[in-house]
């Protein structure tokens, strides 16, 4: 094979290819953007970057805890802990610092040890004594629920200014105090863009080199331009959204760390291999040497340390800790992944379309909002939502086979 | 008045990009044994769909009639309705009920929703006594060994009142006492006046009993004649594949290199009951260069005595093995596979493959490590080793990237057996590595074979086809339930000793 570009097909048609393998993720994006334009054709209010950095930042532990749970849902496993975990998480983070006086740090520390316990105590359940996901999460669901109420005697703890900077503030300006009245751009996110896009540049460069030094078909130097600018556009557009409020919240940050590493975890390491074959076919992965009993638990540690992480969060963003916190977020986890294109049957899913599905989520929850929706009708439309998201992925897996 | 109770005229049908039928004619006469042959994918299963109105009237072009008139079905019903029953492959019971509710299952004998089970029962007392099975039928289905589940199918079949009854594959599954038995079946329903379609591969029972045989090739008729003593299997399989096969096995010469298995007194208890032997005190060797033959029939325990080496099978095992002379401690496929000792499995789609991940993932899902490093799985490396294998075994595919559950039977086949040449195996255990591919696929998978054994590899493969136990191995190893009975030299075995020594003869 010569380093030729692929010029078997035309531009157009390698366009329509990679739309028709990828049609579930474009169709989740578009109807995102949809959902977008419509809201902000019907209030003026929607489409502003105060509001839409508001948005970004309900959206923030919705979209951590569905890339923990993407990983449960594809090895053919559920958790309907999550809720209880984050609630529970949190109450520790804030106790820990308000009874015993720890600082932010340590507090933080420990509480994503409590998570990974929670995580090897329910992947010991699943894993090594075979007892089904549903039921030693529902369990678990309980049991957290009780120490929840148990360590906060039913009392709300408030956290201290600092801790509320995670789910709350933005990252600091440089060099000067930017205020979204001015419309000057916030100056670190700015830099922090630039370094996203030059990280994008080096990667799909690299990339590029390393198939010609293979000699694979690489994209037709055209489309390679068109992709590479499509992608960096939309990374702008979002960073200028937030530049142009008060800059990157922290949770967002947050949120890119853990996106950025579980798609690596999920697209180019042994071990996410070794979950979408587990959830694909367990016997043949179990015949192909992969120890299930270790990688579900594995599985299960994550979606702990993720809970912690977004009790961290959620906490923060409240501002305290109370006996009620995380109730039935599970359920808003599970349909951001569902949404995104994670089948319930396990073995496919992506961390990208959990975190666009958790936008989808808060989307519809922050327009409805702004238009006046109460509250009965938003969750009839979130829950119409899903069973439309769900019926689609269905209709269209059908006209695959 | 046609003497036909069944026509296929002109039978078109295409899907996007391929036309699966191209003017089908197909015919079948009143209480004859109809047999339908042809290469995977050459539209018997499409024809059978049509048939019985999985593809209701208006997707394809053509007439069917039936006693001469013309039939639309709009699904299952109406053929069902028509008097066409159709037998699958895979058995379509629902394991935890029993005999009787599994027979009415759909058409229960109710008034306002309350079933009359006494009529049910006394109904399949009848029917099970037509298909030769005396058991009762309150018996759960799933207690019946898979020969006696297909009678029971046939039985939900005749309770229909059928003329037309297709088979599919029917013997796949099934042992030979249990294939004999249903090929007896058959003959008794058709002097009962009821048309057998029969579809298979095993071209010698399509030999046996078959009165005429329709060979179909990529979605054409190519013949349709009376079977008798001019029709040989060379003849049908020339029809099948439209080359003359000069020889269906591709023998060569092997010389037996060291030991490189060594199984010393092999015992292994029945997990579900737990004082049963299910492999009783096995001792065998298996040499580098040679391919084994271990036959058997059903249930034998061949598969269960290569799992339980492989790791993945038992939990009480009593015995010890050596690889290499060396003593192997197995807890687990992991420690098989890095000790060169790599297991295919007997049903692909089931625990070879992941259907839903593509060529390129599941060829590297047994060796991920030898492509990752701290920086993760090397995308670039995974898709120049896949590009190897799809060249060097011919894998049939518009992309290395498409889901493996597009394939064909035979380039499934060729994926997993990819899967275990990467995995570098010393010793590959190869369990019915042909069922359900065509005769074409058979033989590259022969080559393949050949080939390793150039390489010095050391196969065993366990095999339900006696030509193919005969036709490929150098040494054969025949069980009977959980023992070694023989072990035999390629050239003085026949079918005849095999079947002999199978059957628990001494």
């Amino acid at each position: 094979m010569a380093t030729k570009s692929v010029e078997k097909y035309s531009s157009l048609e390698i366009i329509k290819m990679s739309l028709r393998n990828n049609i579930r993720q474009y169709t989740m994006f578009i109807a995102l953007i949809g959902i977008m334009l419509i809201f902000s054709l019907l209030s003026g209010v929607f489409f502003t970057p105060r509001n839409l950095s508001t948005l970004f930042l309900q959206t923030a532990h919705i979209a951590i805890l569905a890339s923990g749970v993407v990983l449960v849902i594809v090895a053919g496993h559920i958790d309907l802990s999550i809720g209880a975990v984050v609630g529970l998480t949190g109450a520790i983070a804030a106790i820990l610092q308000a009874h015993y006086g720890l600082g932010v740090l340590p507090a933080i520390i420990i509480t994503l040890a409590v998570g990974a316990l929670i995580g090897l105590w329910q992947g010991y359940w699943v894993a090594y004594r075979d007892v089904p996901a549903f039921i030693v999460t529902l369990a678990g669901m309980m049991i957290f629920n009780g120490l929840l109420l148990g360590v906060t005697r039913g009392e709300t703890i408030a956290t201290s200014s600092m801790f509320n900077k995670l789910g709350q503030d933005y990252i600091p300006t440089l060099f000067f105090i930017n205020s979204p009245k001015d419309m000057l751009p916030h100056d670190t996110t700015i830099i922090f863009l630039v370094f996203v896009i030059v990280a994008y540049l080096w990667y799909e460069l690299k990339r590029r080199k390393e198939r010609i030094t293979y000699g694979f078909d690489i994209l037709p130097i055209k489309l390679f331009a068109l992709k590479i600018a499509l992608v960096i556009s939309l990374i702008t557009a979002v960073f200028l959204i937030m530049a142009l409020y008060l800059g990157i919240p922290y949770s967002i940050v947050i949120l890119m760390v853990i996106g950025s590493l579980y798609t690596f975890i999920t697209t180019k390491t042994t071990f996410g291999r070794h979950v979408y074959a587990i959830g694909g076919n367990k016997e043949a992965a179990k015949l192909s040497g992969i120890n299930i009993r270790q990688r579900t638990l594995w599985i299960f540690i994550s979606s702990g340390i993720l809970g912690a992480i977004g009790g961290i969060i959620y906490t923060a963003r409240v501002g305290s800790a109370a006996a009620s916190a995380g109730q039935g977020m599970e359920l808003d986890v599970i349909a951001a992944a569902i949404i995104g294109g994670t089948s319930t049957l396990g073995g496919q899913g992506t961390i990208v379309g959990a975190i666009i599905g958790a936008l989808v989520m808060t989307t519809l929850n922050n327009g409805m909002l702004l238009l006046d929706v109460g509250t009965t009708e938003r969750l009839i439309v979130r829950g119409l939502v899903l069973l439309l998201a769900v019926w689609i992925d269905i209709s269209s897996r059908k006209r695959d086979a | 008045m046609s003497n036909y109770v069944l026509e296929m005229e002109n039978i078109i049908k295409d899907f996007p990009g391929v036309r699966a039928l191209n003017n089908v004619n197909f015919k079948v006469r009143k209480g004859e044994i109809h047999a339908l042959v042809g290469e995977n994918g050459a539209g018997k299963s499409t024809l059978m769909k049509v048939l019985s109105g999985v593809y209701p009237y208006g997707t394809y072009e053509g007439k069917i009639l039936i006693d001469g008139k013309e039939q639309n079905f709009e699904n299952i019903k109406d053929s069902e309705a028509a008097g066409i029953g159709i037998i699958y492959q895979e058995l379509a019971l629902v394991k935890e009920m029993n005999i009787a509710e599994n027979i009415y299952l759909g058409s229960e004998f109710s008034t306002f929703g309350i079933i009359n089970w006494d009529k049910a029962i006394s109904k399949t007392t009848g029917l099970l006594n037509e298909v030769g099975l005396t058991e009762n039928p309150y018996t759960k289905v799933v207690h019946l060994g898979i020969g006696k589940q297909q009678l029971v199918e046939i039985a939900k079949a005749l309770s229909k009142n059928v003329n037309i009854l297709i088979f599919d594959e029917p013997t796949a599954a099934l042992n030979e006492d249990d294939s004999e038995n249903l090929l007896h079946i058959i003959r008794k329903l058709k002097d009962q006046g009821i048309s057998c379609i029969y579809i298979s591969h095993k071209l010698k029972e399509v030999k046996e009993i078959a009165d005429t045989i329709t060979i179909l090739r990529d979605g054409e008729t190519i013949e349709t004649y009376s079977n008798g003593e001019n029709v040989t299997v060379d003849k049908i399989i020339t029809g099948m594949v439209g080359r003359e096969l000069t020889q269906l096995y591709p023998r060569k010469e092997h010389t037996a290199g060291e030991v490189v298995l060594e199984v010393k007194n092999w015992t292994v208890y029945n997990p579900e009951i737990p004082d049963k032997k299910i492999i009783d005190g096995v001792s065998f060797t298996a040499k580098k260069g040679e391919i084994l033959g271990i036959a058997g029939l059903m249930g034998a325990g061949r598969t269960e005595l290569m799992m339980s080496l492989f790791g993945a099978y038992g939990v009480k095992k009593l015995g010890e093995f050596y690889i290499d002379s060396e003593k192997a401690d197995i807890k687990g496929p992991r420690d098989a596979i890095e000790k060169g000792f790599c297991y295919l499995s007997e049903d692909r789609k089931k625990n070879g493959l992941v259907l839903m991940m593509d060529i390129k993932e599941n060829i590297t899902l047994a060796s991920l490590d030898k492509i990752s490093n701290i920086r993760g799985i090397n995308e670039n490396e995974e898709i120049k080793i896949t590009n190897h294998y799809v060249n060097a075994l011919t894998i049939k595919t518009p992309s290395i990237e498409q889901k493996t559950k597009n394939l064909s039977g035979g380039n499934q086949q060729k994926v997993v057996i990819s899967k275990w040449l990467m995995a570098a195996p010393k010793i590959l255990i190869l369990d019915e590595p042909t069922r359900g591919i065509d005769v074409g696929a058979k033989y590259e998978i022969y080559n393949i074979m050949n080939d390793l054994i150039d390489k010095g590899v050391s196969i065993i493969m366990i095999s339900s086809e006696l030509p193919e136990i005969l036709g490929i191995s150098d040494r054969i190893l025949v069980m009977h339930e959980g023992k070694l009975t023989a072990e035999l030299d390629w050239k003085e075995a026949s079918q005849e000793k095999i079947m002999h020594f199978a059957t628990g003869g001494r």
